[in-house]
């Protein structure tokens, strides 16, 4: 917890007070006037780097879950191995690649950036799903039905509960992806934290690049902690293997 | 009253329930009782529809039930699954909320039900209610799927071995309060066991399936004197036949005018009562008492005769 707070505060000091970090990037940097990066505000460009990461993983998660839904009812089953086929050719792209042949059609900026996170955020969802939802316990699916609850009420009240913890970890794995891929955008002039680090490398000044690397590293342990701690909650009483002693 | 006819399941090419045909009677608890893989769960969910028959319908008070929506249908039939089935990411009073819930029952009712089934198991609703199936012990976690079933107060309650995780004392008290809750409120019970004493104790008829037949479906009685077959011979185990015939006859069948020493037993027990009674005492016999009055005694040479007429 503390070590929690401790790289909470060291992210918000990144991006807030970049002027109060010179000490630490000074030694990396060309001289003591470029050590922080101020061609533009590392506030605005975090908060468009997840604003980026947010969008593509939410639509990643619609589409990814709605896709293992339908492929795993009756009617759908036989869609199972080309959704699996097109996921996976979604990841097997380069991102780069992805940019260089959205750019021609979406224009420079945000939106082949956006194309790009979301079809690799796809796979580790609908692998996820699809593992979740056709894995339940069966004797759970058979009292469901035994009970009349119709498909719709078995869907919402006890497959996607039950399926939320793993559907979860592949939400993780995706945003965390995302988070690192969003960096590249910045070569298709979307504005994100890869911008300090493009310019760095540009300019051979290893300070930017530390500052950009170090925020997203951050954003990104964060982000992962809280997923992990969201999905042990939804576990922790399911789990629990023996009777708790009620005083 | 629910007619099976001529019902049919074909799995490949092994017949899991062949050509089955049975009436049950409403108000009665009917045992079916065979072997592993004998398709007693299959007949069983053919009632509610879990599996469609390859032929042969079911009727239940004449209306086929084909010609219900499978879940309507199974909202009105409690089910007891084999292994209780209970829904991990809901706590216990949620689980046996369930149907009651999609029946939209106002909650304070609910509520007032769920407490109501708890106690009638021996669990302490306060400290049941808000645990996850996790955190009970196996036989506790077949009473809450029992409990589930008879939530709504079905009339027709089909089970699936649900006593089979529990100890003997436990079992055959869970026994006793199924009968007692089936008396008091009328249901008819199809339950399915591979326990012969369990269907001679529970059930007013008992089905004995083999191979997917049903080899004979008479009163307990009638199973344990007259078997139809060497295999339901075998399942009453002939060691034992004498002693669970005599457990279903009534002390006040064989009751005579008479005076004898000792302890008196009630007109309601059971013959294999009396036997004890009199071979642990070294009586030749036992008085019999109703209402605390004294009507009568039976003699260990009556049961005798009694045991002999289908030895
Ligand atoms: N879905 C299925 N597909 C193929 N075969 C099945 C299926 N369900 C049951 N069977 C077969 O049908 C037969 C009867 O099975 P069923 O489950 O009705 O037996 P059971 O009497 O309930 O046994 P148990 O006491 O072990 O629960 C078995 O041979 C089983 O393998
Ligand atoms: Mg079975």
């Amino acid at each position: 917890m503390i070590l929690r707070l401790a790289l909470l505060g060291l992210l918000l000091g990144l991006v807030l007070r970049p002027h109060a970090f010179v000490w630490m990037f000074e030694p990396f940097a060309p001289d003591r006037s470029t050590a922080i990066y101020d061609r533009a505000s590392l506030l605005s460009l975090s908060l468009n780097h997840l604003a980026l990461v947010a969008a593509a993983s939410l639509a990643a998660t619609i589409v990814a879950v709605a896709l293992a839904i339908f492929v795993t009812r009756p009617a759908g089953a036989p869609f199972r191995p080309l959704s699996r086929t097109i996921t996976n050719i979604g990841q097997s792209f380069p991102p780069v690649a992805v940019l260089a042949l959205a750019v021609p059609a979406l224009g420079f900026g945000a939106r082949p950036t956006l194309v790009a996170l979301f079809l690799y955020g796809l796979l580790p969802i609908f692998e996820n799903a699809l593992t979740a939802l056709s894995t339940l316990p069966p004797r759970t699916m058979e009292a469901a039905r035994g009970m009349g609850l119709n498909r719709w009420q078995r869907l919402a009240q006890v497959e996607l509960p039950l399926a939320a913890p793993v559907i979860l970890a592949g939400i993780r794995v995706s945003v965390m992806i995302a988070l690192g891929t969003a960096t590249i955008g910045s070569t298709v002039a979307a504005r994100t934290l890869g911008e300090p680090i493009i310019a760095g490398l540009l300019t051979n000044n290893t300070a930017f690049v530390l500052q950009g690397g170090l925020i997203v590293g951050l954003f990104a342990v964060l982000i992962y902690d809280a997923f992990v701690q969201i999905e042990n909650r939804l576990l922790d009483r399911r789990r629990k293997p023996v009777a708790r002693k009620v005083a | 009253m629910i007619e099976i006819d001529h019902i049919t399941k074909t799995y490949g090419d092994i017949n899991a329930v062949d050509a089955v045909s049975m009436v049950i009677e409403t108000g009665t608890i009917t045992v079916v009782v065979g072997t592993s893989g004998s398709g007693k769960t299959t007949l069983l969910r053919m009632i509610n529809r879990l599996v469609e028959p390859t032929s042969g319908e079911v009727r239940i008070n004449g209306e086929p039930t084909h010609a219900v929506a499978p879940y309507l249908l199974r909202r009105r039939i409690g089910y007891a699954i084999q292994g209780h089935g209970l829904f991990p990411h809901q706590t216990v009073a949620r689980n046996i909320a369930s149907v009651p819930r999609l029946l939209d029952w106002p909650t304070d009712k609910i509520n007032a039900r769920v407490d109501e089934l708890l106690s009638l198991f021996g669990m302490d609703p306060a400290e049941f209610r808000d645990r996850y199936p996790q955190e009970l012990s196996g036989g506790q976690q077949q009473r809450v799927g029992v409990a589930r079933a008879l939530a709504s107060r079905p009339d027709l309650l089909l089970m699936d071995e649900p006593f089979g995780a529990l100890d003997p004392i436990i079992r055959a008290r869970a026994q006793d309060d199924l009968k007692e809750i089936q008396r008091k409120l009328g249901s008819t019970i199809v339950l399915v066991t591979h326990d012969m004493d369990e269907a001679i104790r529970l059930g007013d008829r008992v089905g004995v399936m083999d191979g997917g037949k049903l080899v004979q479906y008479a009163p307990p009685e009638d199973i344990v004197e007259r078997p139809a077959s060497g295999f339901v011979a075998n399942m009453v185990g002939d060691a034992e036949r004498p002693m669970r015939l005599l457990s279903l006859i009534p002390v006040g069948d064989l009751t005579e005018d008479g005076a004898a020493e000792g302890a008196m037993l009630p007109d309601t027990a059971s013959l294999r009562d009396a036997l004890s009674a009199c071979l642990w005492t070294g009586r030749d016999a036992v008085p019999v008492e109703r209402d605390g009055a004294q009507i009568g005694r039976v003699t260990l040479a009556a049961i005798r005769h009694r045991v002999g007429q289908h030895a």
